[in-house]
């Protein structure tokens, strides 16, 4: 609980920091100016969206494994972050192109590639709300999560692939080219605290899977004492009817 | 006579072209050897529902077990488990007595359940013979015929099971269960829909199975003239094991108890 | 018993079943074919928007029409749970899922056989030339597509909105191998048609990636 609480503080403190940094402190971007700032939270996102899936295929994984409804928890606390972190990429990237370029969108093979992970852990979760058996629910959405995590490195070389052949505008030109190095520490700042967020997120949504899970047993376990306990009594009331 | 296309007709040419590792020719399957079931701390729990609850249970080879218990008792999950079908969620479940590690144990594995496992938009003949082909017997198609006889279906062996009244599709789903010669044989309210003609053939195949030493595991919730046959009974209620015949002091008397029981409540 | 034989047994059970209604071929290639047509109100097939836009239109047509004809794959098993039937029988349970893939492999490649003639047609695009080479195209994308398909309809089989939940899990993982069939497709329609060898190389290698992971995971997608 305390470190909880510690956690979520650090968190909070850190994204204060980083809004201000990346405000204030980092330096004005020649061309773009101030819309550019945007990137200090849109390329943070788009790192943390591979985290939070990649912590996801390590719980897939682990539940193929063993079992342990854990890993189910861990599964779906970090594919419901994960889908956030790149809606939050998929919107910031268009409210950037657009005053910069004039288009809000292109099918570079960056944002293509981060719209269909989207929708391949968006599918995942809806997976999950059609299949009503707790085990099997657990059981296919790790097989489809693995799935899914194989094809993100697919998606991505054949995007890659393509756009050489049909080259398109790319928006995030900025990772390959020189960056200050002010802006570097402040990106580095801001990627530090939407990594705590990220941690703090799915830590959360883990713990209310894992309450949700066991409210379900504590519950089960209430009504079938109850069942017993009549059934006993029937039983008794049986032999005494025979005897 | 079914109609083949050139596609289907190469396959199965490929399919019984391999060479086959398959079963003697004894009446019920390798000699000399019988198959036990052993549970041992069994749970099974499908969500918050649990089925079978601490289950330890033993049947030794070549015994007759009726399995009794009101709907719901767990008898059906218990039945599929020893079929392989589904893994306790805790406990262990084993097949004992087989012949070696590297056999498939589900070739000596027979089971009628409630659904009939049959292919309704496949003949009576088609169907068993698919399943003679699965389970490696050697003259798939002449075994298939065979059980047809025996089972009294051989007059529709070419029509579709889609066409077969209840007591057809019965007595052809314990027909299929039958085809491999299982030394284990596991039915699941085998009697339910099935005619006279039905039941007195159902009858007469268990007492001979039983004479080849053949283990038979009957749940059924019905009086039975084929509870006659059981040398053990064992009672479920709420998942748990109630009674068991071969624990109690005369288990003669408990047997009798038990099926006048069933009786009165079927 | 080996696990290819069991799957032929089960493939020749699966071409018996689907040859005797036909029901799944018939509807498949006429649901291609409306798919087909339709794409011709939304541009005019010229020749040389034909070559452009004819390979990207043609594969989704056969996208579309195999997530729909994925679908029965599975499901008709459940009716009389005959899928346990064969879970009880001694063989391996990649057998049940090879045997499915190859049936439906068939059965795609049936409809593309029809498809893409009439394709050539409706849209006055000549493979002549490239057929060989277009076959080697068309059948390492349906084998991806196929292979993805099948294991998914083994879980949209237990799902509710199974019809809609089935394109919707399979077309995202399948963009990379729409993307390499469409180019491939192309570069075989360009004015000097040529074989283009990295796309069918990373056709294969995608064939590849998930049929190992099929093969890995099947006894987690067949247990009860």
């Amino acid at each position: 609980m305390k470190g909880r609480i510690a956690l979520v503080l650090i968190a909070a403190a850190l994204m204060v920091f980083a809004g201000y940094a990346a405000l204030y402190v980092a330096p004005d971007e020649k061309t773009m100016h101030a819309i550019q700032r945007i990137f200090y939270f849109h390329v943070p996102s788009a790192i943390c969206s591979f985290v939070a899936f990649f912590v996801v295929f390590i719980a897939n994984f682990a539940y193929l494994g063993t079992r342990q409804p854990k890993w189910d928890w861990l599964g779906v606390a970090g594919a419901e972050v994960g889908v956030v972190c790149s809606t939050i990429v998929l919107i910031t990237g268009p409210i950037w192109a657009h005053p910069v370029w004039g288009i809000w969108w292109t099918w570079d093979a960056r944002l293509t590639s981060t719209f269909v992970m989207w929708l391949l852990y968006t599918a995942y979760l809806l997976l999950r709300g059609f299949l009503d058996d707790p085990q099997r629910k657990a059981m296919f959405s790790a097989v489809f999560g693995i799935f899914a995590f194989l094809d993100v490195p697919l998606v991505y070389f054949s995007n890659r692939l393509w756009r050489t052949q049909h080259p398109q505008p790319v928006i995030l030109g900025g990772s390959n080219s020189g960056l200050d190095p002010v802006m570097g520490k402040v990106l580095l700042i801001s990627f530090v605290a939407v990594l705590c967020i990220t941690a703090v997120l799915i830590t959360d949504r883990y713990r209310l899977e894992r309450l949700r899970s066991e409210f379900d047993e504590l519950r089960f376990r209430a009504e079938s004492r109850e069942a017993e306990r009549a059934s006993k009594i029937l039983h008794a009331a049986r032999e005494a009817r025979v005897e | 006579m079914t109609q083949r296309s050139a596609i289907s007709f190469v396959a199965e040419q490929i399919a019984l072209g391999e060479p086959r590792a398959n079963s003697q020719p004894s009446e019920c399957g390798p000699a000399g050897n019988s198959i036990g079931i052993a549970l041992e701390s069994v749970e099974k729990r499908f969500g918050s529902l649990v089925a079978l609850r601490n289950i330890s249970l033993k049947i030794r080879g070549g015994e007759f077990v009726a399995l009794l218990g009101a709907n719901g008792a767990g008898k059906t999950t218990l039945l599929r488990m020893a079929a392989q079908l589904m893994k306790p969620t805790t406990g262990n479940v084993a097949l004992t007595g087989t012949t070696s590690k590297s056999e498939d144990v589900r070739r000596f594995v027979g089971f009628v359940g409630h659904s009939t496992f049959l292919y309704e938009e496949m003949s009576a003949e088609e169907n068993l013979h698919l399943f003679a082909q699965l389970y490696g017997l050697s003259d798939a198609k002449a075994r298939a015929a065979e059980a047809l006889t025996a089972c009294g279906l051989s007059s529709r062996a070419g029509s579709l099971v889609r066409t077969f009244s209840r007591g057809m599709r019965q007595r052809l789903a314990i027909a299929r269960a039958l085809l491999h010669d299982p030394r284990l044989l596991l039915l699941d309210e085998p009697a339910a829909g099935l005619d006279r003609q039905g039941l007195a053939w159902f009858g007469t195949t268990l007492e001979r199975l039983r004479a080849e030493g053949c283990t038979i595991v009957m749940s059924t919730h019905a009086r039975n003239e084929s509870l006659d046959l059981a040398t053990r009974a064992v009672s479920l209620a709420a998942g748990r094991i109630e009674r068991d015949s071969s624990t109690e002091g005369n288990p003669t008397k408990m047997l009798a108890e038990l099926r006048s029981a069933q009786g009165g409540e079927a | 018993m080996t696990t290819s034989r069991a799957a032929a047994i089960l493939l020749a059970k699966e071409l018996r079943l689907e040859f005797r209604t036909r029901e799944l071929l018939t509807t498949t290639v006429i649901f291609a074919l409306v798919v087909v047509v339709l794409f011709s109100f939304a541009f005019e097939p010229t020749a040389a928007e034909s070559r452009r836009y004819g390979p990207g239109l043609l594969w989704i047509a056969f996208l579309f029409a195999g997530s729909l004809m994925l679908n029965p794959s599975f499901a008709r098993e459940q009716s009389n749970e005959t899928l346990d039937a064969l879970r009880m029988a001694p063989i391996a349970p990649f057998a049940i899922l090879l045997g499915k893939m190859l049936a439906n492999f068939v059965f795609l490649a049936v409809a593309e056989a029809i498809l893409v003639p009439v394709f050539a047609v409706l849209y006055n695009v000549s493979f002549s030339g490239v057929a060989g080479r277009l076959i080697l195209v068309l059948g390492l994308g349906t084998l991806g597509l196929v292979i993805t398909g099948t294991v998914f309809s083994a879980i949209s089989a237990h799902a509710r909105m199974r019809e809609l939940l089935l394109p919707l899990l399979l077309l995202p993982i399948l963009t990379p191998l729409l993307i390499a069939s469409v180019e491939a497709t192309a570069s075989l329609l360009a004015e000097q048609p040529e074989l283009d060898r990295t796309w069918v190389a990373f056709l294969a290698g995608f064939d590849i990636v998930f049929l190992t992971a099929s093969w890995l995971m099947c006894d987690y997608l067949l247990e009860e």
